[in-house]
């Protein structure tokens, strides 16, 4: 099998074609603003590394595209919000906690009915289908395009958002409804909020979605196009383009992904050092573990499905004071070959140390000859001493990790530190994050309290739900292995009640392949 | 009377969560609440307990219930002030004011919202002085104070008063029972109280002193200065430990949170080890298999860094904590305090030994 991955990053679209599970090609070109012609450019320097005309079987891309819409305040739609939990919830109505000039972007209109469910399954009030209607005939004359519908429990129970859904695309025709329950666990008003951003960012994903595909077939590619998702896996372009909130994390994720395929781990602390930032994240079965905990989009609290990272300030073009013998926060960034002392600039960077300690060759050493050895190894010292922090940080148990260092600034990583057995590189490191894009699979999860069962009966029950949540997703059945399983237990709820979460991924079905 | 300004609010939800050692449930909710009655124009004023006469009339009030139910029913705002008019008409005496039975968590909050809604001031006091997972654990049940009647209420329209029950303990028992039914949360008007009672048994100035915290949190993390170090101070507190998450393990018995985590130290504490048992809140710090704090004492897990406090729901492998310990309130220091809160009411055959005791 044939792919293409591609990620699209602040500075970098990075591209590369892997062929029967093997990397071929791999090439770095500059991000456009228009994203599109930045992905055209990468396609095409990688069409004069290797053949691309025969038999490309899909393309996946990363962006990073719907996340900076949101927290730059660009490309919003405004989106009525419909809740359904009346007379409960009536005080903390959609927006509760929103910085007001986002608000004021995404506000289309509230409205609240009754409805909604208990923690045990137990009907709350019947839905108020007359109330629905009526919300309808506003929504239309309103001429609002896309909705969003949060129900009380709905995690535990859809029908009322589904019916819902219904009702609304009855009266008002074309109206584009996102459900809350396709987009979180439990937590009201964060998978709200996921679900409120979502809706308003589902024209911007139709046109770069639309975008894409004309690159693609400008380019004569006949495969599928696939769409990178926070979790590591691809959901195919028409599902992405409904569901953008899900694109969100997918750069350090795909890094995380790739660095695993590459190494041939699937248990191990990832680093991924870039220009500016370098991210830890930590490798179960292959996939990086997710945050269970509250995550802020652009100021707004949401809870979803995202992975547990942590970000630094240390990179290749982090600034150094070597008074204070500090690296970082600050970076020259994308600016590096203008500023940084090896490229005949007047700022010390992470990779002039790199340089002046033969870590790295770039540039021109001698412009760095005159930094004294005791200098450069104590900021050596520190980033190392960053690193093992953080790799520690990561680290669910005591004991030794393997560590996996990717990203252009792997060279900051000393191959001994303390808490890691061995460090890790990679041939293709450097475009780790499009390996993940390429290799990517599909998933499938549920997020639901359970009661009156044991744990095990809880996890199995849990289990059959993500599987055929994968398999709609266009997953193949026989290779479904589940890659998170976590049970916790609720307090003050009677009945042995607990909350399990399941996640399973398999490979894209071959026949949804052939079908495009 | 003191009229509380949003940046009170703010540090209250702050101060109230690092009370709760650990449990309490979140104040995020109530938070947003009061931002939102604040822009309508409502305002909160506290009063202190001295000015209350003997006679006066005080309602108590907590919302019950399951964390993880609240995450979606939210806090009705109007439902805390309803539970407490249904007291009115069932005593037959209108209230003076308005107080917290537990000032740790988002049930620090609940009568500001109340008094917001009923335009009755709120008494710089509680039961609690923290958070504890049971309606027997107050200082009023210390003090004998009869525990009926309660009001229960749900936002359905249903509402139960408990008329009478002999004990606390039954109290406990017959409004869990309620809560279950409504959903797992209700709002309840806890047994009132005379101005003579909250004097005598009241835990003073327990909402001014959790606002003092918050503000001293964001004060020195404005000024890049030890948040911890300045809870410390405001609190006459002591530091117990710093170190990192080591190990988690929960579970649910009789409807409870039960678990312990390890820590293991860094800097000074670098080659220490401690574990901290929990039920919903903190309860006992050991090392060696030792005790060295216990309830009463309030145990604290906070971020060494933010200073924010950590819960016991949310503690995860890997964090960097710095565990302190604040004074209890002395109702809870005597023998019949110790019944009530003590290790041995949590299950643990050790005596108490207050960390502030040299």
């Amino acid at each position: 099998m044939k792919r293409i991955g591609i990620d699209v990053g602040g500075t970098n679209t990075d591209a590369v074609l892997v062929d029967d599970g093997k990397v071929k090609a791999g090439v770095k070109s500059a991000t456009t603003a228009d994203v599109t012609s930045g992905i055209i450019g990468a396609i095409e320097a990688l069409g004069s590394q290797t053949n691309l005309k025969s038999g490309i079987d899909a393309l996946m891309i990363g962006t990073t595209h719907f996340i900076n819409a949101v927290v730059q305040r660009k490309h919003l739609t405004k989106v009525a919000s419909i809740r359904i939990g009346l007379p409960a919830t009536a005080s903390l109505p959609p927006f509760s906690g929103w910085p007001a000039e986002l608000e004021a972007l995404a506000n289309g209109g509230i409205w609240m009915v009754e409805g909604g469910h208990d923690y045990d399954g137990r009907s709350f009030m019947p839905l108020d289908v007359h109330a629905l209607r009526q919300a309808a005939k506003e929504i239309r004359t309103r001429g609002l395009k896309y909705a969003v519908v949060t129900a009380m429990f709905s995690p535990l129970d859809t029908s009322h958002e589904d019916t819902a859904a219904d009702i609304l695309r009855q009266e008002v025709p074309g109206l584009s409804v996102t459900c809350s329950h396709m987009l979180g666990g439990m937590g009201l008003l964060e998978r709200e909020n996921a679900a409120i951003l979502n809706a308003s960012l589902i024209a911007l994903a139709e046109e770069t979605i639309h975008a894409f595909e004309r690159a693609k077939s400008k380019l004569g590619i006949a495969a599928p196009l696939y769409v990178t998702q926070n979790d590591g896996t691809v959901a195919e372009a028409s599902r992405a383009a409904a569901f953008p909130v899900f694109s969100f994390a997918s750069g350090p994720t795909n890094s995380m992904r790739g660095a695993a395929y590459l190494s041939g781990l699937k248990e191990a602390i990832v680093v991924d050092v870039g220009g500016t930032t370098a991210d830890f994240g930590h490798l179960r079965l292959g996939f990086p573990r997710e945050a269970n905990a509250v995550v802020h989009v652009g100021g707004v609290r949401t809870l979803f499905r995202m992975p547990d990272l942590i970000s630094i300030g240390l990179g290749g073009g982090s600034l150094i004071d070597l008074q204070a013998n500090s690296i970082g926060p600050q970076s020259v960034g994308y600016r590096l070959p203008q500023e940084a002392l090896i490229f005949g600039g007047k700022t010390l960077t992470a990779s002039d140390i790199a340089v002046a300690a033969g870590l790295l060759e770039l540039g021109d050493r001698k412009r760095v000859a005159h930094l004294k050895a005791a200098e450069v190894d104590a900021i050596l010292a520190c980033a190392k001493a960053m690193i093992e922090e953080n790799v520690d940080r990561m680290k669910t148990d005591a004991g030794d990790v393997t560590l996996i260092a990717v990203g252009g600034g792997a060279f900051l990583v000393p191959d001994k530190l303390q808490g890691v057995a061995r460090v890790v590189r990679v041939e293709h490191g450097g475009c780790a994050n499009a390996v993940g894009a390429a290799i990517a699979q599909v998933s499938g999860e549920v997020d639901q309290v359970f009661q009156g069962m044991t744990r095990a009966e809880a996890i199995a029950a849990a289990r059959q739900q993500a599987d055929s949540r994968a398999i709609d997703a266009g997953a193949d059945s026989d290779s479904l292995i589940m890659v998170e399983a976590e049970d916790t237990p609720i307090a003050y709820l009677p009945g042995n009640a607990m909350r399990v979460r399941v996640k399973v991924v398999g490979d894209i079905r071959a026949k949804q392949l052939q079908q495009a | 009377m003191q009229q509380l300004t949003l940046d009170d609010i703010e540090a209250l939800a702050v101060g109230a969560w690092i009370l709760g050692t650990g449990g309490g449930g979140s104040t995020y909710h109530a938070l947003l609440t009061l931002r939102r009655l604040y822009a309508e124009g409502h305002r909160v004023n506290l009063i202190d307990i001295d000015d209350l006469a003997d006679d006066d009339a005080v309602a108590v009030v907590s919302v019950m219930g399951a964390p993880l139910v609240i995450l979606e029913r939210l806090l009705d705002s109007k439902q805390i002030a309803r539970a407490v008019s249904v007291m009115e008409d069932y005593v037959g005496r209108k209230f003076k004011a308005v107080m917290a039975v537990e000032i740790g968590g988002g049930n620090g909050m609940q009568p500001l919202i109340a008094s917001a809604h009923l335009g009755i001031p709120v008494v710089d006091a509680d039961a609690m002085g923290r958070a504890y997972p049971e309606a027997q654990m107050t200082s009023f049940a210390v003090g004998d104070l009869k525990p009926w009647p309660l009001t229960s209420v749900d936002p359905r329209g249903s509402e139960v008063i408990v008329g009478r029950t002999p004990t606390w303990k039954w109290m406990e028992r017959v409004s869990r029972k309620v809560c279950t039914e409504f959903g797992s949360i209700a709002s309840t008007c806890k047994a009132p109280r005379t101005g003579a009672e909250v004097r005598r048994w009241g835990i003073p100035r327990t909402t001014s002193k959790a606002i003092a915290l918050g503000h001293a949190v964001a004060e020195a993390n404005r000024r890049h200065a030890d948040p911890i170090e300045a809870i410390l101070k405001a609190e006459s507190g002591k530091r117990l430990f710093s170190g990192k998450v080591v190990e988690v393990e929960r579970r649910t018995t009789e409807g409870f949170l039960r678990g312990r985590a390890g820590f293991e130290g860094l800097g000074e504490d670098r080659g220490e080890k401690i574990v901290i048992d929990f039920q919903n809140e903190w309860t006992v710090v050991w090392r060696d298999g030792q005790p060295i704090a216990s309830t009463p004492d309030l145990i604290c897990v906070l971020d060494s860094e933010s200073g924010e406090a950590i819960g016991t729901e949310t503690i995860r492998y890997g964090q960097r904590i710095t565990v302190i310990a604040l004074p209890a309130s002395e109702v809870f220091l005597s023998p019949r305090g110790l019944e009530h809160v003590g290790p041995r009411a949590f299950g643990y055959d050790i005596d108490f030994k207050s960390v502030f005791q040299s």
